[in-house]
């Protein structure tokens, strides 16, 4: 049996084809794929995104704890800043990804929800010193309004002057008349925020959001066009692109990996020889030079011979082609290399090329 | 509730299938257009090949998935629907009609015996819907 995140009448009342994704029923879409994926592209849409997990952490040694925890320097954070960042074990195999964000009266981890679990038993394992944790997942919902209309949306319904949120910072407002969080971040490539409150509210929030953005036809978004939206953008998900046997550094993640943070890290020794001796492999990105659509899982061809595997692919609903991201051996990685994709027995060829895929999202 | 016209045969695997002569046009019904969503390309591999009955005949990409089609009945792979190539949205819109995907000269009437009617089919939906 799912839980349900306190959005679920409003996905049922909006005909969301609900189905069981990280222990919670979400929609996988209302409309389909294609059709809300140009929406959060052109003018705004809305992501239940309360199956993610939340987690605050307090004490006097919170950030010391913290940076050895994460792979980012959460010390370079002002209060009311947010940053991606990477949990790793000790050899550099990827625990999680998140969003570590420094409030005033404490630091709040938003993890992804499969993983919700799994990240609080380890850093639960990890804990020393004057730190407390707590996970708030089901107590406060989290809700992502993304697209190039997101801010006069928001705006109407929110306390904050939203101009004065960059991105990644965040702020707290009310929303729709509720007390809550509110930061500039997502994960579609268009400008767009996310909102903390707490979940009895949950009704109220949502349906204010949508009377706000009427006039730009906003949309409830599924957890297909979610998918699309990152893919173009090469985000990477966990369980597809980034897990336990991946690290950072081959990820293309070394951006939020401060190997020369003083104390270091848990996997920091590793990821520093890897960084070093450069990764035998690479994510990238891949785009189909025909018709054909890469799947996860399928082989990376060149010259008839394996050289890696696609770990995420779909249909482009903005390049209208298949593209995908795939881990492929170093010599193989620069941008315009011309590979193949195994397309269940046929050599479909394809290109390398610098992400993201899609070049003209509104994010700022 | 999924449309399934009375005139029509099926398949355990939702393909419909329309008698005309000794030729089958076929297709996939309104339940797997509508579980697959988003269709964006259609690919019939198997034109002027013989084909065994349940033998993949081509192939359905939705942006989330790639299904194969079935041969509902064996035959000659005579036609497949090169409409699709450009509008393959069309099988959503259109699954019973200007969506077909292709059409089978079967080898014998008898392969006719082992497909459903709309209320067979109509049941396997019924199981089918996972709520």
């Amino acid at each position: 049996m799912s839980n349900y995140t306190p959005f679920h009448d409003r996905h049922l009342a909006a005909g969301g084809r609900m189905v069981d994704f990280a222990g919670y029923d979400l929609p996988v879409q209302f409309k389909g794929i294609i059709p809300e994926h140009r929406r959060v592209r052109t003018t705004v849409g809305v992501f239940d995104v309360s199956h993610m997990g939340r987690i605050e952490v307090r004490g006097r040694d919170a950030l010391g704890w913290l940076n050895r925890m994460t792979t980012n320097d959460a010390a370079k954070l002002d209060v009311n800043q947010a940053q991606y960042s990477v949990l790793c074990y000790e050899d550099g195999g990827i625990v999680d990804d998140l969003v570590v964000y420094r409030l005033a009266d404490c630091w709040l981890l938003v993890v992804n929800g499969a993983n919700n679990e799994k990240d609080t038993a380890w850093l639960k394992e990890h804990l020393s010193g004057d730190v407390e944790m707590k996970n708030v997942t089901p107590a406060v919902a989290q809700l992502a309004i993304q697209g190039p209309k997101a801010e006069p949306t928001m705006q109407r319904i929110c306390s904050a002057d939203l101009a004065r949120i960059g991105f990644y910072w965040a702020g707290r407002a009310t929303v729709a008349g509720v007390d809550g969080l509110i930061s500039r971040t997502g994960y579609t490539g268009e400008d767009g925020f996310e909102v903390y409150f707490p979940a009895e509210h949950a009704g109220k929030v949502w349906d204010d959001v949508f009377a706000s953005g009427r006039e730009f036809e906003i949309e409830p978004i599924g957890l297909g066009a979610r998918d699309t939206l990152r893919l173009e953008m090469k985000m990477a998900l966990y369980g597809n692109d980034i897990d336990k046997t991946t690290n950072p550094i081959e990820a293309g993640l070394g951006w939020v990996v401060a190997l020369d943070k003083p104390g270091g890290f848990i996997g920091c020794e590793v990821l520093k020889k890897v960084n070093e001796e450069k990764p035998a492999r690479r994510l990238v990105c891949l785009e189909m030079e025909d018709r054909s659509i890469p799947r996860p899982h399928y082989r990376i061809l060149a010259q008839e011979t394996e050289i890696g595997l696609v770990t995420s692919g779909t249909m482009s609903p903005s390049l209208n082609k298949g593209i995908a991201l795939g881990y492929v051996q170093r010599k193989y990685a620069k941008a315009d290399t011309l590979v193949a994709v195994d397309v269940r027995g046929r050599a479909a060829p394809a290109r390398i090329v610098k992400p993201p895929f899609y070049k003209h999202g509104s994010r700022k | 509730m999924a449309n399934i016209p009375e005139d029509l045969k099926y398949t355990r695997t939702h393909e419909w299938v329309r008698l005309e002569g000794d030729v089958v046009t076929l297709g996939i019904t309104d339940f797997a257009q509508h579980e697959l969503s988003d269709i964006v390309y259609v690919e019939v591999t198997t034109v002027g090949k013989t084909v065994k009955n349940e033998e993949a005949i081509g192939t359905i990409e939705a942006v989330k998935a790639v299904s194969d089609l079935y041969a509902p009945v064996a035959g000659t792979v005579v036609e497949g629907n090169e409409s699709l190539r450009d509008s393959p949205a069309t099988v959503n819109q259109d699954p019973y009609g200007a969506g077909w995907i292709a059409k089978i000269k079967v080898a014998s009437q008898s392969e006719l015996a082992g497909l459903l009617d709309a209320a067979a089919y109509a049941e396997v939906v019924k199981k089918s819907v996972h709520h």
